[in-house]
């Protein structure tokens, strides 16, 4: 595989409607790190998250004008199809979200069963336990690949639906506050994985712990609002490092030292 | 709770907090709700009852069941007389409910996951009255309409398909035709055949079976679909994988509860259906079949005494049918349901 390429974001406007809810962004997120996006809550860094993979678009109504390349190649381009999009962009939610019909197993699978490639069953039983080792969760489950996966505790869904979104084999992994609805220990456990497996993908976190942004993340953006009904702005984007001890923005030193938000 | 109790005796006066007891309204609503409750169990019951009661005389007399309905015929039995009915009241529904569901089915989806919004809604509100048209209105429209017109469908079928399909057929007890071919026979004009009547009842089951299965499919929860979605499924298969199981046991029921209003359904068979009583799979051929619904409907106005026991013999296994069929179904959902 050839050097992986930035993704480029320019003049990103994207739209609920006729509402504008996320204004001009243009960014650079670099390949095999961690990017993490904090701000205060409808600040914009979910919808702009989605727009990564034009998952943004689902919502009846919702459109993004501007271009994000990935790879070199415009994903808004209008012959791109979202579906080829969405196989090389994966995305992790908020709240695991297994397959309730499905054993583990067929979970990690459903990606690859949906992008209509045929699998061996060797091959399937390799995928499967390469994913669940790359998710971490393997020894807790390979007893039991074929019991539901919704059995498992909260922690262990979020980490099946990791193995389910890099068993497709992505570039880029979008994650919508993944640890939002776990304990500590599943939390450690998941941003323990996101440090292995920035050696493979590009990461983008959406998360609303600035701990956990400055631990687990190499740069970081902060979006904030002018006041309801207004749209969001991506404020301001350095690395980790720096927007955690020196922001350049006044805004970001209020939200990181815990003035507002 | 004795916390907050201590703190509202602080708060309020006394005297509400000690006046011991339930409200009257309390238990004014109670009452009301647990006689409504009461009421189904009685209601069903008496027809229950009603049912069983009144058949007996032809239970007992099966051996001398010398009224009309017999027409002199020397092997008469209750059995030979509810039979061909069960047979033709079954076929006319399984019939009906394999022209039905695979329609509905796409309607609800298309309502549910691939029309525009207010197409959707418009079309929901379409579906909804179609529930709403008496049958009498659907066997006018059938009978007079509909029938003539399906007539060269039914001779390109019968000249095509007449030999389709070729499995043996059985009926217990009775026997029935060597062969199960549905479109053989010698269909005549006017074509009131059970094919006729069966496209009726399908269009009246229709309305039910999509209106269920179209809030089954937007219960979806919407973190399942977009689980699929970004792993890049397309639509159809975001239907498949997620919709589609998540709505099986949804769609079983509405199956159904189609198939109780098919197997009960009577005005419109009556209107349609050239009654015969055979246990023939010809379904283009007239004269042939006739369901217990229509049957009493169309005979009880003449019937008494045994005759009417009779009857009342037919409308009871009617009635045990749709039962059987409820039990099976709420068996299905509950083996099937979704585990969350």
């Amino acid at each position: 595989m050839a050097a992986p390429q930035p993704i480029n974001v320019d003049s990103l406007n994207i739209y609920y409607g006729d509402f504008l809810a996320v204004e001009d962004v243009t960014v650079q997120i670099e390949p095999r790190s961690v990017t993490a996006l904090i701000g205060p809550s409808g600040c914009g860094k979910s919808t702009f998250l989605r727009t990564l993979n034009r998952m943004h678009e689902v919502i009846p109504g919702a459109y993004a004008e501007g271009t994000v390349e990935i790879d070199g190649e415009n994903i808004y381009h209008p012959k791109v199809d979202p579906v080829n999009v969405r196989r090389r962009v994966g995305m992790v939610f908020q709240k695991a979200n297994p397959f309730p019909t499905m054993s583990i197993r067929d979970n990690v699978l459903a990606g690859v069963k949906l992008n209509n490639r045929r699998i061996s069953k060797k091959d399937a039983d390799e995928l499967v336990e390469t994913s669940l080792k790359g998710a971490n969760l393997w020894e807790e489950v390979k007893d039991r690949l074929d019991k539901p996966g919704m059995g498992l505790s909260g922690g262990q869904q979020q980490r099946l639906c990791i193995a389910r979104t890099i068993a497709v084999r992505p570039e880029v992994v979008l994650m919508d506050e993944p640890c939002s609805a776990l304990d500590p220990i599943s939390t450690l456990a998941i941003e323990d994985l996101i440090h292995e497996l920035k050696e493979s993908y590009t990461i983008v976190i959406v998360t609303h712990n600035m701990q956990q942004a400055s631990r687990v993340s190499d740069r970081t953006g902060f979006f904030n609002i002018a006041g309801t009904g207004k749209p969001g702005h991506l404020i301001e984007f350095d690395d980790t490092q720096k927007m955690f001890t020196n922001p350049e923005n006044k805004q970001t030193e209020d939200y990181i030292s815990g003035r507002f938000g | 709770m004795s916390t907050t109790d201590a703190a509202e005796e602080s708060s309020s006066s006394a005297s509400t907090l000690r006046r011991g007891g339930r409200r009257f309204g309390d238990s004014l609503f109670s009452v009301l709700s647990i006689g409504s409750g009461l009421l189904i169990f009685l209601t069903l019951a008496a027809v229950a009852i009603f049912l069983t009661n009144e058949s007996v005389p032809a239970l007992l007399a099966s051996e001398e069941l010398a009224g009309f309905l017999s027409n002199a015929e020397p092997d008469f039995s209750l059995i030979s007389y509810t039979a061909p009915y069960i047979f033709g009241t079954i076929l006319a529904a399984a019939l009906a409910l394999a022209m039905a569901i695979p329609v509905s089915l796409g309607i609800a989806l298309f309502i549910s996951h691939y029309a525009p919004r207010r197409m959707a809604a418009g079309l929901g509100y379409m579906i909804d009255l179609l529930a709403a048209v008496p049958s009498v209105v659907y066997g006018l429209w059938g009978g007079i309409w509909l029938v003539p017109k399906l007539e060269p469908l039914y001779t390109l079928l019968n000249e095509t398909l007449g030999t389709f399909p070729t499995w043996p057929g059985f009926v217990p007890w009775v026997g029935g035709e060597p062969v199960v071919a549905l479109f053989a026979g010698d269909p005549t004009a006017p074509m009131n055949n059970l094919a006729s009547a069966s496209i009726v009842l399908a269009v009246m089951v229709l309305p039910i079976i999509t209106a269920v299965s179209r809030e089954v499919f937007l219960q979806t929860p919407r973190l399942q679909e977009e689980a699929a979605l970004a792993l890049g499924a397309t639509r159809f298969e975001v239907v498949k994988t997620v919709v589609l199981p998540f709505g099986r046991s949804g769609v079983v029921a509405a199956s159904m509860l189609g198939l109780g209003r098919a197997l009960g359904e009577t005005m419109a068979v009556l209107m349609i259906l050239a009654p015969g009583a055979t246990f023939s799979f010809h379904i283009l051929e007239v004269g042939r079949h006739q369901s217990i619904a229509a049957n009493i409907a169309s005979r009880q106005a003449e019937a008494s005494g045994v005759d009417m026991s009779l009857l009342i013999f037919t409308g009871l296994v009617l009635f045990v049918l749709t039962f059987i069929i409820n039990a099976i179904a709420r068996w299905i959902v509950a083996r099937s349901g979704v585990k969350s």
